[in-house]
């Protein structure tokens, strides 16, 4: 059963292993995935914590539905204190590790202390061995993988590993699995350096009995042919992300020069199609390859087409890849970006996080903020492909006085080149923009300056604000599980009701996080895909667990509640601009200047945006300073957490 | 409806990699996810992204069926698959090590050796496998199937030589 899968708790100092089972009554209240590891997480640190020292613990979980006869449950989720926040770290990725650590026994890992010297995890069959990495150390991703495997001489194995960015503590180094399946944001593979930790391997043939197999499994061809069904995942599977890129920036979605511009002229290279005839070049017809499970196969493979590295086989590269090393950086170059997304899979950094801070440094270029002296001769000015190529390169291996402090992070390292630099940093909670510009998306601009682990699009983007649907139909999607009586408009650029959107989608997002199902599987990219009402009948299938829509939606509700305690806890506040639920100046007083006409001109009104969190704010339950109300902790019966259930 | 002599048809070039087959196949028999009981399994080289799904040929001289010394595996002509008798299966694994495409397996768990059964006729891989990287079709059509796709890729080939000579 999915119920008996365990949780263990894994010193690194000491070696001691603790494996515990999971009570239902824990399930009941946080289902699985990143809702319990919002639990976990509270209850295991203390308030102030280190985020790069042994007491700052290290969660690793599958949802509740991993590896089960439900679809797409390929994602692992990662959660820590974030040291590029200092407040929640929380990273999500698609691959085959997490399947494979439900098949070995485990549905969660506590992982504290530091080891004295690199070493790894090995996971089989209910057992936990803390083995020497002194050999992988240095590796990249894909060959440490590769070398577990041979060392263990079995390649089935999967791994969750560090590449050089995570082990020279680079704050937005990420985890990764597979080619390129990363959990990018917020540090979590720097945590994992700073534990010493090289990499968590699992191999798994345990049985994992499905409540209902003959109903789970009708159940889940219904769901998938919904799935594919989906226009919008029909042509993810076959362009994969890069569509989006396409599309958003033909509007003037897409900041360019770090935040001058809206849209990359000049693009063609790198438009969706470009990327694809790539792909089909130089691998074939077929391909696009899949996660765990799923029939949405968004990930294109390609190789390297010209230069250098000509040759070499990567997968993606993702929607922020075409902005991090394509947009933002305004080098629009299939081989830039290719080749950038290649370096980043390999050293295990934040594509995203790295392609703006690059971007920001050359916006302190061009305004004399940090120069050619400071730079080591490097030309880093907007435009440079080799800048870009060469500073990804800097950042991970943290070469030279600009590239270290990037490394730090976009906060700290503002501090140390002083004057301005801060007005320029495009961030919200110390994490980095994703590359689009939400300056004419008001709906958008609030997921960003409010999502739960930064600045981030995959906590609480109300995405399909942008196809216009008829109000009828915003009131069907926005009106369930729990009635919404305000009113919800189809204009992207309005600001009524987007508060409620952006809460409804919060939950939303943490309903598929806690069942381990990927976004492209929910109301994300598609206004017609399963959500609350679907998700019950899925779960009483596979593990037998009979919640109503209702409930599913107050569990997503306490588990965003954890968060926010979390993030209250480590300092956030309102309006501060390093931590709080603040966008940067430019949204505010810089008005896009290119894309269509209704674009043009936009920018966000201060004063609606302030309405808008206090909505947001209203609809959560906080006071206007954006603390939980007694009564909501009470009613989502978390009033007196942290509870040490686990 | 059940059709006498089909055969599960693999293009590892459409596999995407993704096991939703492993899976299927796994919960259909047993009722458990368990890749390892999966009558399917994908075999992979990532730095190459080349995605291979192995299963049971069916094979018409089949060594597992010779090999068996409880005479426990047999010819189904109706379904033209090749079956274990459980009653008679003595369990000696004989038939794990001879097949050449590591189809046979055994189970741990269960202590028993399984194989792919094509689910009776309505083969659950091929039911879920939308990229139709396993397909279930009659045996006498996979040689023309195959002709055609790669006529196509010659044809293709020969228009861009064509198009570039021109």
């Amino acid at each position: 059963m999915a119920l008996d899968r365990k949780i263990a708790y894994i010193n690194l100092t000491t070696g001691d292993v603790e494996v515990k089972s999971i009570p239902l009554d824990v399930r009941k209240k946080f289902i699985g995935g990143r809702g319990l590891d919002a639990y976990l997480l509270l209850n295991h640190s203390k308030k102030g914590c280190d985020p790069l020292g042994p007491a700052n613990p290290l969660i690793v979980s599958g949802g509740i539905l991993t590896a089960t006869c439900a679809s797409a449950t390929a994602r692992t989720h990662i959660m820590a204190k974030s040291p590029l926040t200092g407040l929640l770290g929380s990273a999500n990725m698609g691959g085959f590790f997490a399947p494979e650590m439900a098949w070995a026994g485990f549905h969660h890992l506590v992982i504290k202390g530091k080891a004295k010297k690199p070493v790894y995890l090995f996971i089989k069959n209910g057992t936990i061995e803390i083995r020497d990495a002194e050999n992988i150390w240095g590796k990249t991703t894909t060959d440490t993988q590769w070398a577990i495997q041979d060392e263990l001489n079995d390649k089935e194995v999967k791994s969750l590993v560090i590449g050089p960015a995570g082990e020279n503590l680079v704050t937005f180094a990420n985890v990764m699995t597979g080619i390129k399946n990363a959990g990018g944001r917020s540090g979590m593979g720097a945590v994992m350096g700073s534990k010493n930790l090289k990499a968590i391997a699992c191999r798994g043939t345990m049985d994992i009995n499905i409540a209902h197999p003959v109903e789970a499994l009708e159940y889940n061809k219904r769901f998938i042919d919904q799935i594919t069904s989906a226009k919008v995942n029909k042509t993810q599977g076959t362009l994969g992300t890069p569509m989006i890129w396409g599309a958003t920036n033909s509007w003037g979605g897409v900041r360019t020069r770090n935040f001058q511009y809206n849209q990359c002229e000049y693009a063609d290279d790198i438009e969706p199609e470009a990327i694809d005839e790539i792909c089909e070049e130089t691998i074939g017809p077929y391909h696009m390859a899949g996660c765990f499970g799923c029939q949405v196969h968004c990930r294109a493979q390609y190789r390297i087409p010209s230069g250098p590295l000509k040759g070499t086989y990567d997968e993606g590269p993702e929607y922020t890849s075409q902005g991090a090393f394509g947009g933002e950086p305004d080098t629009p170059r299939a081989e830039t970006v290719l080749v950038g997304n290649h370096l980043v899979d390999q050293y295990g950094v934040d594509n995203l996080e790295i392609g703006s801070l690059i971007s920001w440094a050359m916006e302190l270029y061009e305004e004399g903020i940090i120069t050619s002296k400071d730079t080591d001769g490097l030309d880093l000015r907007f435009g440079n492909d080799e800048a870009v190529l060469e500073m990804i390169e800097r950042i991970c291996f943290r070469k030279g006085k600009v590239a270290d402090a990037l490394a730090m992070g976009g906060i700290p390292a503002s501090k140390i080149f002083g004057k301005n630099s801060f007005d320029f940093l495009i961030q919200v909670k110390g994490m980095s923009n994703l590359h689009s510009d939400e300056r004419a998306t008001p709906g958008l601009a609030l997921n960003i300056a409010t999502a739960s682990r930064g600045s981030d699009h995959l906590r609480s983007r109300p995405a399909i604000d942008l196809y216009h649907l008829p109000e009828k139909v915003l009131h069907k999607i926005y009106g369930n599980p729990v009635p919404f009586k305000g009113k919800l408009s189809s204009e992207h650029t309005e600001y009524v009701g987007k508060a409620w959107q952006v809460f409804w989608q919060e939950n939303c997002y943490m309903g598929v996080d806690c069942l381990g199902i990927c976004k492209y599987h929910t109301t994300f990219l598609g206004a017609t895909l399963p959500n609350f009402e679907d998700w019950p009948k899925v779960l009483y299938y596979n593990t037998g667990l009979k919640f109503t829509p209702k409930e599913l939606w107050n569990i997503s509700e306490r588990c965003n509640m954890l968060e926010r305690l979390f993030n209250i806890r480590e300092g956030l506040t309102r309006n501060d601009l390093e931590k709080g639920d603040m966008l940067n100046h430019r949204y505010f007083d810089e008005p896009c200047r290119r894309g269509a006409p209704d674009v043009v001109g936009s920018m966000i009104d201060k004063k609606k945006f302030i309405g808008m969190i206090d909505d947001f704010y209203e609809h959560k339950g906080l006071d206007q300073n954006g603390i939980p109300k007694p009564e909501t902790l009470k009613r989502l019966e978390i009033a007196n957490e942290p509870s040490h259930m686990l | 409806m059940l059709t006498k002599d089909k055969v599960l048809m693999i293009n590892p070039e459409k596999c995407t990699g993704c096991r939703l087959c492993e899976l299927v196949c796994a919960v259909k028999h047993d009722g458990a996810s368990n890749p390892s009981r999966s009558r399917i399994r994908v075999m992979k080289w990532e730095m190459d992204g080349v995605y291979i799904p192995m299963a049971c040929q069916q094979c018409q001289d089949a060594p597992c069926m010779g090999v068996c010394p409880a005479n426990a595996i047999s010819r189904n002509d109706e379904l033209n698959v090749i079956e274990i008798d459980y009653d008679k299966c003595i369990g000696c694994r004989s038939c794990v090590a001879i097949c050449p495409f590591g189809a046979m397996g055994f189970n741990s768990i269960d202590r028993k050796v399984f194989k792919c059964d094509l689910c009776d006729g309505d083969p659950q891989c091929v039911r879920f496998c939308e990229v139709e990287a396993i397909e279930y079709i009659d045996a006498d059509d996979v040689a023309i199937l195959k002709k055609q796709d790669a006529a196509a890729k010659l044809h293709a080939t020969s228009n861009k030589v064509a198009l570039k000579s021109a």
